[in-house]
C-alpha cells in the first residue's frame, strides 16, 4: 500500500491550483471563473493544512480558518456585484464586458 | 510571549479601534437620521481626524503589540498618516459628487472608513495572516465602492473586473504565502527572515517569493499585472478612483516593503532582480499607454501605473535611503494625484460627465482658479520644479543612482520626459483650446474647496520646503527592522 505523505497533498494542491488558474484564463462564464478562483483558494487551504501536519504546528490551520472566512465574505460581495451587473446587461459572459476598451 | 492580551495591546490599537467605532457610528447615524448627508460627512471626518491625532501621537513609538502581530513604529505611522489623509480628502471631494449622482452617503462613507482600516493594518502588520486580513478588508470595501453606481453599466463592469482580478490575485498571493509557511514553519515575518537566513534558498522558497511578488504586483498595478487598473479607474466613481490610486497603492507598497524587506532579506538578490524588471516594464508601459488616452481618468490610471514603476525603484534599492526616497515620493503623490482627481470630480455636473480631455476646453477662462490648481498638479506629476513632484523625483532618482542602479535611473528619467507630453496636453486643453469651451464655470462647494486647497498646499509647500517630509520619511525608513541588513549590492 502506498502511504499518503504530506508531499502527496502538496502535489494535489499544486494540481488543483493549476486547474483553478487555467479555469480563470479559459472559461468565459463569470460564475465559472469565480468557481475556479474558489478552487485556487481551496488549493491554498490544502497546502496549509498539509504543511501544518508536516511541521506539527497549528499556524497553518489558523490560516485556513481565516482564508475560509475571507473567501465567504468575498463570495457574498462578488455575487452581489455580479447581480448588479446582470441586471444591467442580462448576461454573465466575460466577453460582454466591453463598455470600456483601450 | 505573554499568553493573553494585555491592556497595552488595546492601547496600541487605539487608532484602529477609533476608526472602527467611528465607521459603525456613521452607519448607525445614516439609519437614524436619514437625508442628513452633511452630518454624516462631519462624523466621518471627525473619525478620521481623531484617528489621525492618535496616530501622530504614536509616531515616536517603536514597539510591537498584540503578541508581535502589529508594529507600532515610525514606518506604520507614516503610512497611516498617508492613508488617513487620502481618506479625508476623498470624503471631502465625495460629498458634492454623491449629491450629483444621487448616492446614499451612509454606506459609502462607512466603506471609505473600512478601507482605511484595512490599509492601516496593512501598514503595521508583522504577520502574513494579519497583512492578508488587512488587505482583504481594504479590497472587499473597494469592490463594493467601485460598483457603487448601480444603474451605471461602466461602474458595474469596473466592479466585476476588479473583483475577479482581485480575487484571482488573492489566490496567487495566498498560494505564495502557503509555500513560504511550508518552507519556514511560521507566518511571522521575523520568523521567516530567521528561518531563511544563511542557507541558499530552496525552489519552494523561490516559488513562494515569486508568487507573493506577483500577488502584490496586482495590488500596486505593476505591469504585467495591471490589466484591471485602467478599466476600474475609468468605471469607478471618480472619488473612489482617487482613493484607489492613492490609498490602496500606498498601503500595498507598505505591505510589499514589510514582506520583502522585513521578511525576506535572505532572498534579496532574487527579488531585487524581479522588482528591477517590474519597475522598468511598469514605468515604460504605463507612460507609453498614457500618451494615447482621450479619457482623463483612464490617462491618470496609466499615469498612476507609471508612478508605481517609479515607486518600485525605491524597493529595488532597498536601503534605508531608497525606502526613505520612496516614502517621500508617496507623500508627495498623495497631494498631486488626489488634487488632479478632485478637479475631475468637480467636472462631473448633473448633465455633463466631464471625463474627456476635451471637456477641459477653455477651463482657464471659465474657472481660472481650478485651472491653475490643475496646472500645478500636472506639473508636479510630471516632475517640474518648483513643485513637490520634482523633489520626490530628485530624491528617488538620486537614491537609485547612489545605490549603483545607473541604468534604472536613466530609464526613469527618460520615462519622465515622455510623461511630460501627456501631462502638458492637459494644460494645453485648458489654456489654448479656448474657442469651443463647453458649458458653464465649475461650482466649487465648501467641502471641495477644502480638498482642493489641501492638495494644492501640499503640492506647493513640499516643493519649496521639502525638509519636513524628508525628515519624517527618513525616520520612518529607519524604524524598519532588517533595513540595515540589506547593504549595497
Amino acid at each position: 500500500m502506498l502511504e499518503i505523505t504530506p508531499a502527496h497533498y502538496t502535489i494535489l494542491s499544486a494540481a488543483l491550483f493549476s486547474i483553478g488558474v487555467i479555469g480563470v484564463l479559459v472559461r468565459r462564464n463569470i460564475i465559472i471563473v469565480f468557481m475556479a478562483i474558489e478552487l485556487m483558494l481551496n488549493a491554498v487551504n490544502i497546502n496549509l493544512v498539509a504543511y501544518a501536519q508536516q511541521l506539527q504546528n497549528l499556524i497553518g490551520q489558523v490560516f485556513v480558518v481565516f482564508v475560509i472566512a475571507v473567501a465567504a465574505a468575498e463570495a457574498a460581495v462578488g455575487l452581489g456585484i455580479l447581480l448588479a451587473f446582470y441586471r444591467n446587461k442580462e448576461t454573465v459572459n466575460i466577453d460582454e464586458m466591453n463598455v470600456m476598451r483601450w | 510571549m505573554p499568553a493573553g492580551f494585555s491592556a497595552a495591546d488595546f492601547y496600541y490599537i487605539l487608532p484602529e479601534l477609533l476608526l472602527t467605532g467611528g465607521a459603525l457610528l456613521v452607519l448607525m447615524l445614516s439609519v437614524l437620521t436619514p437625508k442628513q448627508d452633511g452630518l454624516l460627512l462631519v462624523a466621518a471626518l471627525a473619525t478620521v481626524g481623531a484617528t489621525l491625532a492618535v496616530v501622530v501621537s504614536f509616531a515616536g513609538l517603536d514597539v510591537t503589540a498584540s503578541r508581535g502581530l502589529l508594529a507600532i513604529d515610525g514606518f506604520a505611522a507614516f503610512f497611516k498618516v498617508v492613508v488617513l489623509l487620502s481618506a479625508a480628502l476623498t470624503l471631502l471631494m465625495s460629498s458634492p459628487y454623491l449629491k450629483t449622482e444621487g448616492i446614499q452617503a451612509g454606506e459609502y462613507y462607512f466603506l471609505i472608513l473600512c478601507a482605511a482600516l484595512g490599509m492601516m493594518f496593512m501598514s503595521s502588520g508583522l504577520d502574513l495572516i494579519t497583512l492578508f486580513i488587512g488587505l482583504e478588508t481594504m479590497a472587499v470595501s473597494f469592490y463594493i465602492l467601485a460598483g457603487f453606481l448601480k444603474p451605471n453599466p461602466r461602474s458595474n463592469e469596473a466592479a466585476v473586473k476588479y473583483f475577479l482580478l482581485g480575487a484571482f490575485s488573492l489566490g496567487v498571493l495566498l498560494y505564495g504565502m502557503s509555500l513560504l509557511y511550508g518552507a519556514t514553519g511560521t507566518t511571522h515575518l521575523s520568523g521567516i527572515a530567521a528561518a531563511l537566513g544563511g542557507a541558499s534558498p530552496s525552489l519552494v522558497v523561490i516559488l513562494g517569493v515569486v508568487l507573493v511578488g506577483a500577488g502584490m504586483g496586482f495590488k500596486i498595478a505593476a505591469v504585467p499585472f495591471h490589466m484591471w487598473a485602467p478599466d476600474v479607474y475609468e468605471g469607478a466613481p471618480t472619488p473612489v478612483t482617487a482613493y484607489l490610486s492613492v490609498g490602496s497603492k500606498a498601503a500595498s507598497f507598505a505591505m510589499l516593503i514589510r514582506i520583502f524587506i522585513e521578511g525576506l532579506p535572505a532572498v534579496g538578490a532574487e527579488w531585487t532582480m524581479l522588482f528591477y524588471a517590474l519597475a522598468v516594464v511598469t514605468m515604460t508601459v504605463g507612460n507609453i499607454a498614457a500618451l494615447t488616452q482621450s479619457n482623463l481618468k483612464r490617462m491618470l490610471a496609466y499615469s498612476s501605473i507609471a508612478h508605481a514603476g517609479y515607486l518600485l525603484m525605491g524597493v529595488v534599492v532597498g536601503t534605508e535611503r531608497g525606502v526613505a526616497a520612496m516614502l517621500v515620493y508617496l507623500g508627495v503623490y498623495v497631494f498631486m494625484q488626489l488634487g488632479a482627481f478632485a478637479v475631475i470630480t468637480m467636472m462631473r455636473r448633473s448633465d455633463i460627465i466631464g471625463e474627456e480631455l476635451k471637456d477641459l476646453n477653455g477651463l482657464s477662462k471659465r474657472s481660472p482658479i481650478v485651472a491653475f490648481a490643475m496646472l500645478f498638479f500636472m506639473l508636479s506629476l510630471g516632475g517640474i520644479p518648483p513643485t513637490a513632484g520634482f523633489m520626490g523625483k530628485v530624491w528617488l532618482f538620486g537614491a537609485t543612482i547612489d545605490a549603483g542602479f545607473i541604468w534604472l535611473a536613466v530609464i526613469a528619467v527618460a520615462n519622465s520626459a515622455v510623461s511630460l507630453y501627456y501631462y502638458l496636453r492637459v494644460v494645453v486643453f485648458m489654456w489654448i483650446n479656448e474657442e469651443e469651451g463647453v458649458g458653464s464655470p465649475l461650482t466649487i462647494g465648501p467641502a471641495m474647496s477644502v480638498a482642493l486647497g489641501v492638495a494644492l498646499f501640499g503640492t506647493v509647500v513640499f516643493g519649496v520646503y521639502p525638509q519636513f517630509l524628508f525628515e519624517h520619511a527618513e525616520a520612518a525608513a529607519r524604524s524598519l527592522d532588517g533595513i540595515a541588513s540589506i547593504t549595497l549590492r
